[in-house]
């Protein structure tokens, strides 16, 4: 397991501080400004996922490496009450709070490997990978 | 027995301090001590001391102002409260080790002195928490008065043309913000363009993007036009991806632009005089 760092998410601000955690993350690691947005904006989103959803839960991010190439981990886990069907999350165009609809589907655009495990009642955990290529 | 322990540690003050200072340089991780130079150090231990003995025989009142006081420089120098606690912690300890060193405290007289200390020091515990809080309070009630201020100005430009920059992070109370001053000012300015700058907002995330496109609704709905500039290639790239549809938007990628075209939309452009 590689250097892990994590924010707690509480209330909406904790949202920028792991936003920011990730960029710092992003820049350390050597990701480029435009993979560092796309980092920076995916956490966003998994971060107020959690704090919209579950109402608290935790950002951690981890660096990891394989074969001469380096990347990133996000990790959004939270005990919220899970959700009931992953397939609809993943449409675009699906909100049930009247937001866009996006993010989700956005999430597994922008990184490059997207997996997410959920159980009703008990939470979700979601890891977004990123190389750097 | 508070006038006796006063005027114990009053007479005993410059040993007290010195192990109190040794106590403090073991344990705590704070630069304080590594990086203020020993008179500061003193002087403040002793002002620090000071306080702490006038808890024992002083009125409440000057104490409370000594207090107030005390805390405020504390938070100037910006020890953190959990050096303050140890601070207070060690102080005690200290005191408490050289009383029972000469006897002062023995066996049958011990729970008396721990009555006396917890009563010493457990106001004080309070008042410092307290005073803290209140500082912290005040410190973010006043930061968040100064980010209002400074977040979401609609500024006209030109007759017609208002523009309003947006710095920093959007959030939801932010969001609310916008659109208010948004409309507000595009009544009051007459304005028939309205161009927002995203320039200096650092991540442009769904809820970002959703509140962009309802405050641009909103605008055309009181009869303006609302124009998106200054985006960042990355964002670009970034919303691309998201699958966020700004298709119904004009968009620039600088400020410059915008205007420019704000002005080709009321039929006017900027000539350059040649003088004669």
């Amino acid at each position: 397991m590689g250097y892990r760092s994590s924010v707690e998410i509480l209330t909406e601000w904790d949202i920028v501080a792991a936003r920011q955690l990730g960029r710092n993350e992003a820049k350390e690691v050597g990701f480029g400004t435009v993979d560092q947005a796309r980092i920076t904006t995916a956490i966003s989103e998994l971060a107020r996922n959690i704090y919209l959803y579950a109402g608290k839960g935790k950002i951690e991010i981890e660096r990891i490496s394989e074969g001469g190439s380096f990347g990133i981990i996000i990790i959004a886990s939270d005990e919220g009450p899970g959700i009931p069907d992953v397939r609809k999350v993943m449409e675009d165009g699906f909100s049930t709070s009247g937001g866009l609809g996006a993010g989700m589907p956005g999430v597994k655009r922008l990184m490059d490997d997207f997996k997410i495990e959920t159980v009703l009642g008990e939470g979700t955990v979601i890891k977004a990978t990123k190389w750097i290529r | 027995m508070n006038k006796h322990m006063a005027t114990f540690i009053q007479d005993n003050l410059d040993e007290i301090l010195v192990r109190w200072q040794e106590m403090m340089k073991d344990d705590s991780d704070e630069k304080f001590f590594q990086i203020m130079s020993q008179d500061v150090i003193n002087k403040t231990s002793r002002e620090f001391a000071e306080l702490m003995i006038s808890n024992l025989f002083e009125g409440e009142n000057n104490y409370e102002n000594r207090l107030n006081e005390f805390t405020s420089k504390v938070v100037r120098f910006g020890w953190s409260i959990s050096f303050v606690m140890k601070a207070i912690n060690h102080f005690a300890q200290v005191v408490y080790d050289m009383l029972e060193q000469n006897k002062t405290i023995t066996e049958q007289n011990m729970k008396e002195y721990v009555m006396v200390f917890a009563e010493w020091i457990n106001p004080m515990r309070d008042g410092i928490v307290e005073t803290y809080a209140k500082t912290w309070e005040r410190t973010v009630q006043l930061q968040k008065i100064a980010l209002q201020e400074l977040s979401a100005s609609l500024i006209p430009v030109f007759d017609k043309i208002s523009v309003m920059p947006l710095v920093g992070t959007i959030d939801t109370e932010r969001a609310k913000l916008i659109m208010e001053n948004l409309l507000d000012g595009v009544v009051k300015h007459r304005a028939e363009v309205v161009l927002l700058d995203i320039t200096g907002v650092p991540v442009v995330d769904t809820m970002v993007a959703h509140h962009i496109i309802q405050a641009a609704d909103a605008v055309r709905l009181v009869g303006a036009k609302c124009m998106l500039v200054g985006i960042r290639p990355e964002i670009a790239q970034t919303i691309v991806t998201l699958g966020i549809n700004l298709k119904d938007f004009t968009t620039t990628s600088t400020l410059q632009r915008g205007v420019e075209q704000a002005l080709a939309w009321t039929n006017r452009k900027i000539v350059e005089v040649e003088e004669d």
